[in-house]
């Protein structure tokens, strides 16, 4: 058993875990934060994918020894005082999602991506989220989605992809 | 699925890296970004009884230059790389390179050093490095040494580090002002290259003075394509001479054939995207 001591979505954390419990193990049946799912066993469709130190990661692909110090930021944490996230409300109002299940790992990419780029073509939104797949195969919408949020972001308002200090609602403990 | 259940340690230096491969005799594995590691663990095709995590140790992150070197630590991310001014100034092909590998979350945890002892035919790493001349320091029990590219891929997965060494850090010669480009073929987003090239020319007034090209996914290990090197030399960087010069590209190679790709339409590719390589890299 390995002590970890992490930060996820707002809240600290302290467990002890076999060193090869893999981070996305760590969220879902410790934390209870089943919003971030387990989509493939190969690494490949990026439906688990959370923030490690405000860089997207698939947490399939980590293990939670690996996030001991680390702050974590999970779809669960992007809500702000009953507000969705402009990433969150923009797969809303475009019907970014059939079937839902890769919607969480879609949405923390696109936090990502347009925290690098806040203003990306439709071909670099499809570029920025090519390691997360959508098997129903929705990727126009989710493209839109990711090109509305962008623009509802602007001007100057980066993504909020840290909590920033404060405590973050449904963050569930 | 779950990994099987191994031990763990973090060590902070790269002596207690070392220390750490010697306890764990045979069955200790490093881990670097694990984006390889890690599925491999999960799929339960390695059970490795140690788990020796190489994150924790400052000195193997970061680029730096050193005279006529530009001197990356293994474990600088791919994402880190991509960014670094330092080496889009002086080693251009191998940020080319780095931003086609798999997609933007496995750039972000993924590492130089990783790829490169991990050896994949089909990664893109190790045909720049190859092309690049590049220099691997390898350290072990009894200090550090260097091992030249050519030398340092030996087959499928295999690289000259030894046991109870690890590698720490890549030294680049400065390729100051040269073109530079990464053709990858593969099959959809984020799938693993077919066959790739890396090209980087010296072009002076039209001409190329000077190339480097090396082959992903055409044997083994990556090859250099030295006739189109030559055949390049001192030739007008035009559409003609180039494509030319692209027909050597296949030489010496033994491409393996696979559900993918026969080993002749390897071939093919290989000239082909030599071609486009050497035209953009020049352009």
């Amino acid at each position: 058993m390995a002590r970890i001591r992490t930060t996820v979505d707002g809240l600290v954390y302290e467990d002890d875990v076999e060193p090869r419990m893999l981070l996305v193990q760590y969220l879902r049946e410790r934390l209870g934060k089943t919003g971030t799912v387990i989509g493939c066993d190969t690494s490949n469709c990026g439906a688990c994918t959370v923030h490690l130190d405000g860089m997207s990661v698939k947490s399939c692909s980590v293990l939670a020894v690996q996030a001991n110090g680390a702050e974590v930021l999970t779809v669960e944490g992007l809500e702000r005082d009953g507000q969705l996230h402009p990433v969150q409300q923009a797969f809303h109002d475009n019907h970014a999602l059939q079937c839902g299940y890769c919607t969480p790992g879609m949405i923390m990419q696109s936090i990502d991506l347009l925290g690098d780029n806040p203003d990306p073509s439709e071909q670099e939104v499809r570029e920025g989220i090519e390691g997360n797949l959508c098997r129903c195969t929705g990727y126009q919408n989710i493209v839109r989605a990711v090109q509305d949020a962008a623009s509802k972001m602007k001007p100057g308002a980066a993504a909020p992809t840290q909590p920033a200090g404060q405590p973050v609602a449904g963050g569930g403990a | 699925m779950i990994p099987a259940q191994f031990d763990y340690v973090r060590p902070t230096t790269v002596d207690e890296a070392v220390q750490a491969l010697r306890d764990g005799g045979d069955d200790a594995k490093l881990l670097a970004g694990g984006q390889s590691l890690l599925p491999v663990l999960r799929l339960r095709m390695a059970d490795p009884s140690l788990i020796i995590d190489l994150g924790g140790i400052p000195e193997l992150k970061g680029v730096r230059e050193e005279g006529n070197e530009v001197v990356v630590g293994a474990m600088t991310s791919h994402y880190d790389v991509t960014r670094d001014d330092t080496l889009r100034q002086h080693v251009a092909l191998i940020g080319e390179a780095t931003k086609t590998v798999a997609d933007p979350q496995v750039r972000h945890r993924g590492t130089l050093g990783g790829a490169l002892a991990h050896a994949d035919p089909a990664g893109d790493l190790a045909a720049p490095a190859l092309a690049l001349d590049a220099q691997f320091v390898i350290a072990g029990s009894g200090g550090t040494r260097t091992v030249a590219a050519a030398d340092f891929f030996e087959d499928y997965f295999t690289t000259a580090i030894g046991e109870g060494e690890l590698l720490t850090e890549i030294r680049f010669p400065k390729y100051t002002g040269w073109g530079a480009r990464y053709e990858k073929f593969n099959r959809v987003a984020q799938a693993w290259s077919i066959v790739a090239v890396a090209a980087t020319v010296k072009v002076d007034g039209g001409k190329i003075t000077d190339a480097r090209i090396g082959l992903t996914n055409m044997a083994g290990t990556p090859v250099r394509a030295r006739g189109v090197e030559s055949a390049l030399v001192g030739q007008s960087a035009s559409e003609d001479t180039v494509r030319q010069a692209a027909q050597a590209a296949a030489e010496g190679t033994s491409p393996t054939a696979d559900a993918d790709a026969g080993s002749d339409y390897r071939e093919h590719l290989a000239r082909v995207l030599t071609g486009r390589a050497v035209l953009a890299a020049a352009g």
